[in-house]
């Protein structure tokens, strides 16, 4: 065969479409502009410029997270680079498969502060899970197809491939993905053996078990999801998800105890808190789920079944691990118990429920809609409402701050990839670019980006890439006119002393939507909800519709910072009761 | 409660010899806190472009496993070995040390060079360069007893270990 010689751009062009790539977000510069001008020769690969390279980051998570891909971003270098970073960062900490291109300056400016030079790979070492700076044009390939191993196998995360401009320039020889072999990462996937066995005795002789998944089950694809729901349902355990790992089990399920950690269910915590045994698949122990970590789950076995070696034991201690993709390890799992003909100890088992219906009927969802103001969480029982009537797939985004939350708590997913959500970075900002990503990968699906203000403003400026390519995405902006969780905390810990956290000189929303081509709406009493909420679903294009809640509402059921499970406050009334530890006080 | 007694742990780690791997290392040792005692490393397999940097670290026994599966995680990493916990291993360290002076005290200090076999590598009227080898404790004890006669200056490599025995990393 000959080998095929081609420009380092026209190289990178060549194996992003070998590697099956089709959709790219990006923001042009003088760094790339060979690159640019490869996308321009050529249609197999669409381009989607953004408005901020940040913006691209999390389109490219959306796009991620909605398909299980990778997200392909294309950047120019120094503030390009930089302005990514944030996304980078947000990849890594929930795992999302990224591959982003930055352009450098040529190779003999390095180090000589360039126009537009950044240490890109030094700046992004500790935010990506690799990267790599190109240095000779026949690396080109090689190094792309080894990205896209990096990022998607193990535990996922971003790639950095940074391209200094005469490495785009310079001709190099092609090589395809099935001839690149990583020399030092091929993460296990298949669980040691015995291990499983040793899970499902324990699983087997436990009285109050629990599982807790996590968005490893998801990034172990949809299959993992079915296995789960199957084992769960052959135990008759109860399940609850983290707040990355909704969707991973029905949220209609009778054995869903829904999300748990610092605004989880009751249920679910207190289920933690007394367990005797948690079967932890793809999660982390974060300290949003573990509370004060000397008194999580004092009487619990616990099994931690994770791709990543680095989980294990770095919180919380724990019984058995297994190390492997949660998908293999769930199947060997439920083919356990199935041949083995195991049985939870089913009279211990009944009364577990019993407890946990008792903790279910204290129903810490609960909240009261009177007077003329919506209560956030009457806006999101009715926005549920008008998604179940839908044929269409439904995909929700959000932002940062008591939204989000109330959206984990009042919205129900049935299937994974449908929940896009900053988890473990908290990012505002990060739901309307995420739902432009998602809405572009499902260009058939609802997609609605359930918002707060202040975090709307954080990224707004992408409803112009909206529009440009015509993206329907509904933006749900619950408006408070405040950072809704700051205030919150403000008010928890800080006497009510409310420092910078009112969100002044708001635009009007409706005028805004129109200045980009969008619609705009607006509900301010209970009574105009629904009108909206029907009105933003069957508008064609992109939708803001601006929910003014109660501006003081608070976020419930809540673990207070330095407490534990079974110190949950339901509602205010247990706030003014139960004042915050100092240790707590200096937790985030 | 966990085991929180402080451990010293030697690890040993073979990696791909390429720009930015040391980095790697460092950044995930400062971005996590975790201590570095010393730190070597050496391209020591120039056919397939490998180094091995050996680390002397401390922390509880859930802090060293963390930092052993950290370690792992870096993607140009290929072997990660905690010689303390694996068995017999042998270290050594290597220090130039400096001392200045005159008459008697230049005389004892060559006599205790003697002594720990180390030898002068560097003289002049009044100084002498000591290159010592041995364990850390060794080199500490004979920079200890230079410093009454004249230590001027010290160069230390840093710990360098290896399995005994025949396995390989």
């Amino acid at each position: 065969m000959t080998e095929e010689r081609m420009n380092g751009a026209a190289l990178i062009i060549r194996a992003l479409i070998d590697q099956g790539v089709d959709t790219v977000f990006g923001y042009p510069g003088g760094a790339v502009l060979p690159i640019y001008d490869e996308i321009f020769k050529q249609n197999q690969l669409r381009h989607y410029l953004v408005r901020q390279e940040g913006g691209a980051v999390h389109a490219a998570e959306g796009y991620a997270r909605s398909t299980g891909k990778v997200g392909v971003v294309l950047v120019t270098s120094g503030p390009g680079a930089t302005n990514a970073v944030t996304g980078l960062t947000d990849a890594l900490m929930d795992s999302i498969p990224i591959i982003c291109f930055t352009g450098q300056v040529p190779t003999h400016l390095i180090g000589n502060d360039a126009f537009q030079e950044a240490d890109t790979t030094g700046i992004t070492r500790p935010c990506t899970k690799h990267n790599y700076l190109i240095k000779d044009p026949n690396d080109v390939a090689r190094i792309v197809h080894e990205a896209f191993h990096v990022a998607r196998s193990g535990r996922p995360g971003p790639v950095v491939i940074d391209v200094p401009k005469d490495v785009q320039f310079g001709e190099g020889v092609y090589v395809p993905p099935s001839t690149v072999r990583h020399r030092s990462y091929n993460p296990r996937t298949e669980p040691e053996a015995g291990k499983v066995d040793e899970a499902l005795a324990m699983m087997a002789a436990a009285k109050k078990p629990v599982f807790y998944v996590g968005g490893g089950v998801i990034n172990a694809g949809p299959a993992a999801s079915e296995t789960l729901t199957k084992l769960v349902h052959a135990t008759g355990f109860p399940c609850t998800q983290t707040l990355m790992g909704l969707g991973a089990f029905p949220a209609s399920d009778p054995l869903s105890l829904g999300m748990l950690g610092m605004h989880g269910m009751y249920e679910a915590n207190l289920a933690m808190h007394q367990s005797d045994l948690i079967v932890c698949v793809g999660a982390r122990f974060d300290d949003r789920v573990t509370g004060r970590l000397d008194a999580f789950a004092p009487t619990a076995k616990k099994i931690h079944i994770d791709i990543d070696p680095s989980s294990i034991n770095k919180n919380v201690p724990v019984d058995l691990p297994i190390i492997g993709d949660a998908g293999v390890v769930l199947g060997e799992l439920l083919t356990g118990w199935q041949s083995k003909k195991l049985k939870a100890d089913e009279s211990a088992l009944a009364q577990w429920w019993e407890q946990i219906r008792t903790w279910r009927d204290r129903k810490c969802l609960a909240y009261r809609q009177n007077g003329d103001v919506i209560k956030p969480q009457y806006a999101l029982e009715r926005l549920q409402a008008h998604l179940d009537q839908q044929k269409r797939d439904v995909y929700i985004t959000t932002e940062v701050g008591q939204h989000q939350m109330w959206a984990a708590q009042y919205l129900k997913f049935e299937k994974p990839n449908r929940w896009m959500t900053s988890g473990g970075l908290g990012t505002m900002g990060y739901g309307l670019p995420a739902a432009i990503g998602t809405q572009i990968a499902h260009p058939d699906a609802l997609v609605v980006d359930v918002s707060g203000e202040a975090s709307f403003l954080m990224n707004m400026q992408e409803m112009s890439c909206a529009a440009q390519y015509h993206v329907p995405i509904k933006v749900f902006i619950m408006n408070n006119e405040w950072m809704g969780m700051v205030r919150q905390w403000q008010e928890l810990l800080h006497g009510g002393r409310y420092a910078e956290s009112y969100t002044a000189s708001l635009p009007d929303f409706i005028k805004l939507a129109e200045s980009f081509g969008w619609t705009g709406l607006r509900a301010k009493a209970p009574g105009e909800l629904d009108d909206v909420i029907a009105q933003m679903i069957a508008t064609e294009g992109p939708v803001i519709a601006d929910i003014c809640i109660d501006k003081q509402e608070n976020c419930f059921p809540m673990i207070p910072s330095g407490a534990a499970h079974c110190d949950m406050l339901l509602g205010p009334e247990d706030e003014a009761s139960r004042p915050i530890s100092e240790d707590g006080m200096v937790l985030v | 409660m966990q085991d929180q007694t402080i451990e010293q742990h030697t690890i040993s780690v073979l990696v791909d010899n390429e720009p930015g791997v040391l980095a790697r290392v460092i950044g995930l040792f400062s971005g996590r806190g975790y201590n570095i005692e010393s730190l070597t490393v050496a391209e020591v397999n120039p056919a397939e472009h490998l180094s091995r940097i050996t680390i002397v670290t401390s922390g509880t026994p859930m802090i060293i496993e963390q930092i052993k599966a950290q370690l792992g995680r870096l993607v140009p990493i290929h072997a990660v070995s905690d010689l303390t916990e694996e068995g017999p291993f042998v270290a050594r360290e290597l220090a130039l040390v400096k001392v200045v002076g005159k008459g008697e005290p230049r005389v004892e200090s060559l006599r205790i060079a003697d002594i720990f076999r180390a030898h002068p590598v560097d003289s002049t009227n009044e100084s002498f360069v000591f290159e010592i080898t041995g364990s850390s404790e060794k080199v500490d004890a004979f920079i200890n007893l230079m410093r009454p006669l004249g230590l001027a200056d010290v160069a230390r490599t840093g710990s360098v270990a290896i399995a005994r025995g025949n396995p390989a990393l």
